[in-house]
């Protein structure tokens, strides 16, 4: 077993992919928690598809696919925030028709134009080896202030969170931190994808943070537990992708799914000890 | 001198006017009931209140030293997410988040005032309780002792009685009472005329336009004749 592991981190892919997406993960479980409970899960998804639409237009127009998806993510995701305030158009039908339509365009351009040969179910469903060194220092980058934002906001974050209104009234300016989390989690998304896949990322965002929800029931709890839950399911999902041989964001997922029933059997037997 | 003031406010909701017309000014230590039906405009002038909202004509204005984030502020139970996980120390230390300033942490004092607070609402052997797994009286008293925390000038409390029973909200009552007898001006929005009725020294009743404004006692007299629920009202 160890000898397999200390195979698996001799390959620098596999170190690149290890150090970005343990950084990914941490973002993604932290960013998760606020989108969770703010009824905003399905923004995570929404945003993915809208990444796959934008990286494939810009394949397709010889562009720098980080160039125009992050920008392309970024504005939608600024666009959807507005959305949940209330407008003609309800949040959840809104991202419900940007995720497809944009997965469509995104199919489309690849399909039509001939002469591009691009690997479809890598960018769908992701692979360790596009982790490329750029995408580890995106992730460090992105890590180091998602983590130092977090923790140094975490009275406002946890005010905001809780009680918007209640933060706005007390002066804190809650539209500016629900925008930087906006922001932060489109470009966690962007990066992320490469690794995880435009389907699967954003169970990187929603599993840790529903999942520590069974278990624990104080804003400082659930947020550790999401940080170590998504640590330990990136570790335990990246190796079973290398000793199995199957893909990375898929094998994550698994290792999440298995957390989430476990943490839900847990639940259950506390609560019933408890009467 | 007032400590608040609305001059001729006019508030709208989504793009249409709701209210129009409203015109009261209150002293420090006073107890304003708002009533009226449901879309009457009651809550949208609370919003307005807190500074969510700005006014489309005509203004609020505080008085007497009294700055827009130093209020106190209960929000409709529905507003909070009833499976948040949070407990009730990190809620009612969150009532303290006017005095961060440019701190980022919350300091000794913060931690001292959200404590003391909870001991004298009686909810103190709670702090370490989940807040799904309160009762909805103890959820209120919970937003109402973070309310406290967040002021020692102005409570803002938006149906705080809404679907807790007579004993309950009996309980609820005397501690908003109790508050208001320290010093607290008290506005409160309610359905619940005749418990609210009670207690307050003003009665705001509101639908659409401003129906009446004065003294409790005065509103009483003049609901008994029924002045407020027939024809003059509308006149």
């Amino acid at each position: 077993m160890l000898e397999t592991l200390r195979e698996m981190l001799s390959y620098p892919f596999m170190q690149r992919a290890m150090i970005a997406g343990l950084l990914l993960s941490l973002c993604a479980a932290l960013l998760g928690v606020i989108l969770v409970l703010k009824n905003l899960s399905m923004v995570g998804d929404g945003l993915s598809h809208v990444a796959f639409g934008a990286m494939a237009v810009a394949l397709v127009c010889n562009m720098a696919p980080l160039g125009l998806a992050v920008p392309v993510v970024l504005v939608t995701a600024f666009l959807l925030m507005r959305l949940q305030n209330g407008a003609r158009l309800r949040g959840d039908a809104a991202v419900a028709i940007l995720s497809t339509g944009a997965l469509a365009v995104g199919v489309m351009a690849i399909s039509v134009v001939p002469g591009v040969n691009v690997d479809l179910n890598g960018y769908l469903f992701g692979s360790v080896l596009a982790m490329r060194g750029a995408d580890v220092w995106a992730a460090i980058a992105l890590s180091a202030v998602v983590l130092v934002l977090f923790v140094l906001f975490y009275p406002r974050i946890f005010a905001v969170t809780f009680d918007a209104d209640f933060a706005r009234a007390s002066g804190i300016r809650a539209e500016t931190y629900t925008m930087l989390c906006a922001a932060l989690t489109a470009v966690t998304v962007v990066v992320g994808m490469r690794l995880m896949g435009a389907m699967l990322i954003s169970s990187l965002l929603i599993f840790p943070a529903v999942t520590s929800m069974r278990l624990f029931r104080s804003f400082r709890a659930v947020t550790i537990s999401a940080a170590a839950v998504s640590a330990l399911c990136f570790l335990a999902g990246i190796t079973i992708s290398y000793v199995c041989a199957t893909p990375a964001g898929a094998s994550i997922v698994c290792a999440h799914i298995v957390v989430f029933l476990f943490f839900t059997v847990a639940a259950a037997v506390a609560a019933r000890r408890r009467k | 001198m007032s400590l608040i003031t609305c001059e001729n406010l006019a508030l709208s909701y989504e793009g249409r006017c709701v209210l129009q017309g409203v015109n009261f000014s209150l002293a420090g230590g006073e107890y304003l009931c708002i009533v009226g039906e449901n879309g009457s405009g009651k809550s949208t002038l609370m919003k307005a209140l807190l500074s969510l909202k700005s006014p489309d004509r005509g203004e609020i204005r505080f008085g007497d030293g009294l700055r827009r984030t130093e209020i106190g502020y209960l929000p409709q139970n529905s507003a909070i997410r009833r499976d948040f996980p949070a407990n009730v120390g990190e809620i009612v230390l969150s009532g303290c988040q006017n005095t961060l300033g440019s701190r980022l942490f919350y300091g000794a004092a913060a931690r001292r005032r959200a404590r003391q607070t909870m001991e004298k609402l009686g909810i103190a052997h709670l702090s370490r309780r989940p807040w799904r797994e309160l009762s909805g009286g103890q959820q209120q008293r919970v937003l109402l002792c973070r309310a406290l925390c967040a002021t020692r000038r102005l409570l803002l409390l938006d149906e705080p009685a809404a679907g807790l029973d007579p004993v309950v909200t009996a309980e609820l009552y005397a501690l908003i009472r109790e508050a208001n007898r320290e010093g607290l001006t008290v506005i409160m929005v309610s359905h619940d005329m005749q418990g609210a009725l009670r207690d307050a020294t003003h009665v705001l009743h509101l639908a659409g336009h401003q129906v009446y404004f004065g003294p409790a006692e005065e509103y009483a007299r003049q609901d008994a004749v029924g002045c407020f629920c027939g024809g003059c009202a509308n006149a």
